[in-house]
C-alpha cells in the first residue's frame, strides 16, 4: 500500500471524527468594469459580469467534494468594495447594489457574497460616505450579503471621523433588524489593515490592488489541532508547538490541493490559502477547547493570551511551509457566539470583554461576534473600534471589531443569531463613557514605525 | 481516478468479500489492499481505480453508505490526492 495504515487513518479521522473542512471557497472578482454614469446601467453589468463569472461556482465545488471526498461547507463570492463602483454614479442609496448582489448569490446558490465595503482608513471620498450611509438598510434588506469598512492602517492612522461613524451605523444596523436579535450587525465588519484576499466573511473583499479574478480558499479545522494534542497531554511547549505546526501543515496542504483543483476547474488563477481556525457553534469545533486542552481550566483565565499567541504562530508556520500562497488571516478566530466553548466560558464568568481585547492583540482577528447590551451607546461601541483598531495599527496586524449592541437586552440575556453564528450570553460593557474622547473626530497618526522608507 | 476506501469498525466475518464484492459488481478494480488493527478497531483500505465503474461516483457513495450501515461500519471514499497531498512532500 502506497500509505501506511496509521497515515490513512489520521486522514479519514480528520474529516470524519474532527471536523475538518474547506471552510469556504471565495472566487474574488473585479466590478471595476462595471461602473456607469447610471446606477441601472452599473448594476445591470454587475449582475451579468457576476453569473459569468462566478455561474460555475457551486456546480465545480459540488464536483469536488464529491470526487475528493471533501467537505466544502461554503462557496462565497467576493468583489470590488462597491464604494468604488458605485461613485460614478449619481445614486444617494446604495441598498440597491446589495439586493442586486443578494439576488445574483440566491440565484447561483452563492452562501455569502462579501465587498458591500469601503476603504476610508483615511478620509472618505463621496462614494464611501454614501456606502457606509446605506450599510444599515443595506443589511437589513439583504441576506447573504457582507459589508466591511477599513477605518484604520498601520500606515494611515486611524480615521475617528469613521470610527464615530461606525459607532453610529453598528447601533443603525441592530435596530432594523432588532426583530432577529440585531443580526444585522453579524454582516458587518470594522477594520484595521484589512488584507484585501481574505476568503472568510464578513470581511472578504476583492481588494483594489486584486487581478480580475482569483479563487481563494479559506481553511479550518480546531477540531483536529485539539485532538493532536489530546495525545500529548503533560508535553513541554516546544512538544505541543511542534504538533500543531505540523498538524498545520497537513491540514493546509489538502487545502492547496483543493484551491488549485477549483481554481483549474473555474479557469482562474489561484489566489490564496488562509489557514485559519475558525470554529463553529458545533461541539469539537472550537478554539477555546484548544487552549484548555493546553492546560487551562476555562478560556479566558490567566495564560489565555500566551496560549493563543503560540496557537496563532505555530498554525502560521506551518501554514507557510506547506502553500507558497498563503494569505487572509490566517491563524485563529477567536468568536465568542460561534465557538462553543467561548460560550461556555462566559457563562461561567471566566471571560471578559477586557480579556477578548488582550487576546485579540495575539489571535488573527479581532473581537468577534460578541453580544453587547441594547442600550450600550453608539460612543462606547465606536470606543470599544478605537481600542481595536489601534492595537491593529501599533502592532502592524489586522484586527477587527463585529459585535452586537442587541437590541432590548441586557448583560447576562441570550442573543441568538442561529445558524454558523450560533448564540451567546450578552458580556456586560465598561459604565463610563466614551462620548467626549470619541466627539473630538479627526486623525489619529500613524505611529513612528510605519516610516520604513 | 485512484481513491482510497477505508472501512473501520468492529471485526466480522466477510468484511473484506463483501466489500470486495460490491466493487466488482460496479466494475472497480482493487489495485491494492490491506487490513490492520489500529487502537482496538479493525482498518481495511483498498486503493481502487473508479475509472472504469459502472456507475456515476455519487450513486456508488450512496450505495457504499447503505451496506456500510447494514454492516455497522463506517466507510469512507476519498481521493488519492488528498493522502498524497497530506502525507508525501
Amino acid at each position: 500500500m502506497l500509505f501506511t495504515p496509521y497515515e490513512v487513518k489520521e486522514t479519514v479521522d480528520m474529516f470524519l471524527r474532527y471536523k475538518l473542512d474547506i471552510r469556504a471557497i471565495t472566487l474574488g472578482v473585479s466590478l471595476l468594469d462595471c461602473a456607469a454614469v447610471s446606477g441601472t446601467e452599473t448594476r445591470r453589468r454587475i449582475r451579468e459580469k457576476l453569473l459569468k463569472v462566478a455561474g460555475p461556482l457551486v456546480k465545480v465545488g459540488r464536483e469536488i467534494e464529491l470526487e475528493y471526498g471533501i467537505p466544502i461547507i461554503n462557496k462565497r463570492v467576493s468583489v470590488t468594495p462597491i464604494a468604488l463602483i458605485a461613485a460614478s454614479s449619481d445614486d444617494e442609496n446604495y441598498t440597491p447594489y446589495a439586493k442586486v448582489l443578494d439576488d445574483v448569490a440566491k440565484e447561483l446558490g452563492i452562501d455569502f457574497v462579501g465587498g458591500f465595503s469601503a476603504l476610508v482608513q483615511k478620509g472618505f471620498s463621496a462614494g464611501d460616505r454614501r456606502l457606509v450611509d446605506s450599510i444599515p438598510e443595506a443589511l437589513s434588506s439583504s441576506d447573504r450579503v457582507c459589508a466591511s469598512v477599513n477605518v484604520a492602517s498601520t500606515k494611515s492612522g486611524i480615521n475617528m471621523d469613521a470610527v464615530r461613524r461606525m459607532g453610529e451605523i453598528v447601533k443603525a444596523a441592530a435596530e432594523l433588524t432588532a426583530d432577529r436579535d440585531g443580526l444585522g450587525c453579524a454582516k458587518l465588519v470594522v477594520f484595521c489593515n484589512a488584507p484585501e484576499d481574505n476568503p472568510f466573511m464578513a470581511g472578504a473583499f476583492h481588494g483594489p490592488g486584486e487581478g480580475e479574478s482569483c479563487l481563494n480558499v479559506g481553511v479550518s479545522g480546531p477540531g483536529v489541532i485539539k485532538a493532536a494534542l489530546e495525545s500529548h497531554r503533560g508535553a513541554s511547549f516546544d512538544e505541543l508547538a511542534d504538533t500543531i505546526k505540523k498538524t498545520s501543515f497537513k491540514i493546509t496542504r489538502m487545502g492547496q490541493l483543493v484551491g488549485m483543483e477549483a481554481a483549474k476547474r473555474l479557469g482562474v488563477p489561484f489566489g490564496i490559502l488562509d489557514l485559519s481556525l475558525a470554529p463553529t457553534p458545533a461541539v469539537g469545533d472550537s478554539v477555546a477547547r484548544i487552549l484548555e486542552e493546553m492546560g487551562l481550566e476555562s478560556a479566558g483565565t490567566h495564560g489565555t493570551t500566551a496560549a493563543l499567541a503560540m496557537l496563532t504562530d505555530m498554525v502560521k508556520k506551518g501554514g507557510v511551509m506547506a502553500s507558497t500562497h498563503v494569505g487572509g488571516f490566517s491563524g485563529a478566530f477567536i468568536p465568542v457566539s460561534e465557538d462553543e466553548g467561548m460560550v461556555a466560558a462566559v457563562k461561567a464568568g471566566t471571560i471578559s470583554l477586557d480579556k477578548l481585547e488582550a487576546m485579540t492583540s495575539v489571535c488573527s482577528v479581532g473581537l468577534d461576534m460578541i453580544a453587547l447590551p441594547g442600550d450600550t451607546s453608539a460612543a462606547t461601541i465606536a470606543a470599544i473600534i478605537a481600542d481595536e483598531m489601534a492595537i491593529g495599527m501599533v502592532n502592524n496586524k489586522t484586527t477587527a471589531v463585529r459585535v452586537i449592541p442587541v437590541p432590548g437586552k441586557k448583560a447576562g440575556d441570550w442573543a441568538e443569531f442561529g445558524g454558523l453564528l450560533g448564540g451567546a450570553p450578552i458580556m456586560a460593557v465598561n459604565s463610563a463613557k466614551s462620548d467626549v474622547f470619541i466627539s473630538r473626530g479627526g486623525r489619529i497618526p500613524a505611529p513612528i514605525h510605519s516610516f520604513r522608507n | 481516478m485512484n481513491a482510497i476506501i477505508t472501512v473501520v469498525g468492529t471485526d466480522q466475518v466477510g468484511i473484506i468479500a463483501k466489500v470486495s464484492a460490491f466493487l466488482a459488481e460496479r466494475s472497480i478494480n482493487i489495485e491494492d489492499i490491506s487490513q490492520t488493527v489500529l487502537s482496538g478497531n479493525f482498518v481495511m483500505m483498498m486503493m481502487v481505480d473508479l475509472s472504469h465503474g459502472s456507475k456515476p461516483l455519487e450513486v456508488i457513495k450512496e450505495e457504499l453508505s447503505v451496506l456500510s450501515k447494514s454492516m455497522e461500519v463506517s466507510i469512507s471514499v476519498m481521493h488519492e490526492r488528498v493522502f498524497s497531498a497530506m502525507h508525501r512532500i
